[in-house]
């Protein structure tokens, strides 16, 4: 076994360089599709013999965020085998485990459906459940299945593992009952709470009797403080705690954490409640993986973006903005970033590959309407780039201040040529169109690979 | 002239963007001088059969779909009076499924619907996901193409006599086997596709909205003004191409 083990990680090893050196994507999930096809079992193995054990992320929204962030943190005290590159099925965690021999602890995000399937082959130390909300349809089917499914395989996880569950979330709060080592995160500051849930808000019935919840507070979808005023089911004491929070428009925020092991304050290079939520995770699964508070603050102050996530490029003396859009919770809350300031420039990319949904119809359960009312020139481009004109025409957008310009890079570079010189672009893709765009200016020698590690 | 829509439970029942059909509908009767008013109707509302021109119901996750059931269910005799009084309706995904006689669970168990659509749904083992493309002829000679997405795996059985909404050309439809899609009972349309359905089919759109006139009029045939539907047109374009490319249940049928 030990023996097969090398001959296939050296195999899979140089597949992962030769795709790479072939300019193929990234070559990020190729050796670890090798090897699982080869051996399903080698993820086990490689695992096992993590001395420091693994960690898994999984949830909707902000996987990629706060692994990245969770890997600022335990970087100076451990080697890390990390997906990176946001290749998130068994995989992309082979591919990780193959190219990462000296790590001594996994850290690795799951896609939701592949989550149960991780667990049992990689027996975490601990894992964190971030939010569940609606998402690609066509392709996880509904929210409560994924939930149902999660249940299921938690019921599997030892006693010893810590879970780290967002208490905020309905859903995700209640997979922790009953569990000896659980760990409950949320946001404390009503000042940030809307006043009522947003249209496409999940989960506002309650989990075990079926009454609307009352929310005091809701932060970003059906994140907040809920009861139940029927049955009493209510959100779980937090035990790592976002209070005091500071959102400073586009650029940053700050917020003070509150742990069992003490308090500090927090400035963070990105903007909106979504990352806050995603610092406090992180922050959680590093306290219980045994990082320190000092290391937490470090990890996050240093913390930049990952891939996409509100990423900055400067090519030809002007900035892009990306940022992801997948799913009407996460949109709304990139919207509400962009809601107020300087009136933005945008580029709106929808592709429909399978990465971003085939069915396209969650464009018209995000609340546009408050962007669109301030915004300037509108170019929508991508697959469906008519389909989301549409959109943005009945998000009340004016049709002199709409193109639809399909060609991703016709469309950035029309939209460059808007900006003045030292403005910002604002770019909100979907997944592959992310991709498609960065991979542009990839050539263009704007930025690296998003699998290339260095900083840049 | 003002058109009244009840919205049947928008709190519960929204998954595939369902107020995007609203807002097509409210756009394009405003574009020819009509105004959409719309009322939400919840749990535990009762319907006035005559309070309404247009009634919508739309689709939900399962859960949600099971808290409106017995519900609807007891507002079944208004919407029957409502329908044969000549209100236009619009039901899809669960709504569609709910307005039939009832839905047989895996485990044999039945939820009874409201009855109004001469169709029973059976749990299914797959669920049939894709993009669709229909040819309908809801007049005599008019065939008109229409576009959207199916998610579901209730296998919907219509009675022999039933009028679908239309002939499946790419994708499952119904059942995944009897080539067609949805039902249609006089001003009455169910139908499995989303997507949301309205904003790139705006003859459908059209069609109700002049139903739901003909009712509040009581003129037999109202006209509407066509529009300019340059940006629909190209949307509709894209996901007809999509239908033909990766609709479902292409190899059991080969249709045009």
């Amino acid at each position: 076994m030990q023996v097969r083990l090398g001959i296939e990680t050296g195999a899979a090893r140089a597949i992962g360089a030769v795709s790479r050196a072939a300019g193929r994507g990234g070559g990020t999930t190729l050796p670890g599709k090798l090897v699982w096809k080869v051996d399903p079992g080698a993820v086990d193995a490689l695992a096992g013999r993590l001395s420091s054990g693994v960690a898994l992320v999984s949830g909707t929204n902000g996987k990629t965020t706060t692994t990245a962030m969770a890997a600022e943190i335990l970087g100076t005290g451990h080697r890390l085998a990390w997906n990176r590159a946001g290749a998130n099925l068994l995989s992309g965690i082979a591919s990780a485990l193959v190219s990462s021999s000296r790590a001594d602890l996994g850290l690795f995000e799951v896609d939701e459906g592949a989550l149960p399937e991780a667990l049992e082959r990689t027996r975490p130390r601990a894992v964190l459940l971030g939010n569940l909300f609606r998402d690609q349809l066509d392709r996880y089917g509904e929210l409560e299945i994924v939930a149902e499914r999660w249940r299921g395989a938690l019921s599997r996880l030892p006693d010893d593992a810590v879970l780290v569950v967002n208490g905020d979330d309905p859903v995700v709060g209640e997979l922790a009952t009953r569990r000896p080592n659980a760990l409950h995160f949320g946001l404390d500051d009503p000042r940030q709470g809307r006043s009522s849930l947003q249209h496409a808000a999940d989960s506002k019935y309650c989990v075990r009797c079926g009454t609307p919840y009352d929310f005091a507070v809701a932060y970003v979808g059906h994140l907040g403080d809920y009861r139940c005023p029927s049955c009493g089911h209510a959100r779980p004491p937090l035990d790592v705690r976002g209070c005091d929070i500071e959102l400073s428009g586009l650029l940053a925020s700050r917020f003070r954490l509150v742990a069992p092991a003490g308090e500090l304050e927090v400035e963070l290079a990105l903007p909106g409640l979504y990352n806050v939520y995603n610092a406090v995770g992180a922050a959680a699964l590093a306290l219980a993986l045994g990082a320190t508070l000092s290391d937490v603050r470090a990890g996050l102050e240093q913390f930049n973006a990952a891939f996409g996530r509100f990423e900055r490029i400067t090519t030809g003396g002007k900035t892009i903005v990306l940022l992801l859009i997948k799913n009407p919770a996460g949109a709304n809350e990139v919207v509400r970033t962009l809601e107020t300031g300087v009136p933005p420039v945008l580029v709106v990319a929808l592709n429909d590959e399978i990465a971003d949904g085939q069915d396209v119809s969650w464009i018209w359960d995000v609340d546009f309407e408050p962007l669109l009312a301030h915004a300037g020139q509108v170019i929508a481009t991508g697959t469906r780039a008519a389909e989301l004109g549409l959109r943005l025409r009945y998000g009340g957008l004016a049709a002199e201040q709409l193109q639809v310009v399909p060609s991703l890079e016709q469309a950035l570079d029309r939209g460059l040529g808007l900006v003045e010189a030292g403005t910002e672009l604002v770019v909100l893709p979907t997944y592959t169109a992310m991709l498609a765009l960065r991979e542009v200016l990839v050539e263009r020698g704007a930025v690296r690979p998003y699998w290339d590690g260095a900083r840049p | 002239m003002n058109i009244r829509v009840g919205h049947l439970y928008p709190d519960y029942l929204n998954i595939y963007a369902d107020r995007g059909n609203i807002a097509v509908l409210a756009r394009r009767a405003a574009l020819r001088g009509h105004a959409l008013d719309i009322h939400a109707v919840g749990i535990g509302q009762e319907i006035d059969p005559d309070a309404f021109d247009l009634l919508y119901v739309g689709g939900g996750q399962d859960r949600e779909q099971a808290l409106v059931a017995p519900d609807l269910a007891a507002k079944s005799e208004a919407l029957h009076v409502a329908h044969a009084r000549g209100v236009a309706f619009l039901a899809v995904c669960g709504g569609y499924q709910l307005l039939g006689r009832g839905y047989r669970a895996r485990d044999g168990s039945f939820l009874p619907g409201v009855g109004l659509f001469p169709h029973e749904t059976v749990a299914g083992e797959r669920r049939m996901i894709g993009d669709v493309l229909l040819e309908c002829e809801l007049a005599p000679g008019e065939r008109r193409l229409l576009a959207g997405f199916e998610n579901h795996a209730g296998r919907t059985i219509l009675d022999s006599a039933a009028e679908p909404l239309g002939r499946v050309l790419f994708g499952y439809g119904n059942d995944g086997e009897s080539g067609f899609e949805g039902c249609r009972l006089g001003r009455a349309i169910g139908t499995y596709l989303h997507g949301p359905l309205l904003p790139r089919n705006g003859w459908l759109a059209d069609w109700l909205l002049s139903q739901a006139l003909a009712h509040a009029t009581g003129l037999q045939d109202p006209t509407l003004a066509p529009l300019e539907d340059v940006l629909e047109e190209a949307a509709f374009a894209v996901a007809a191409d999509r239908a033909r490319a990766r609709g479902g249940g292409r190899r059991k049928r080969r249709l045009v």
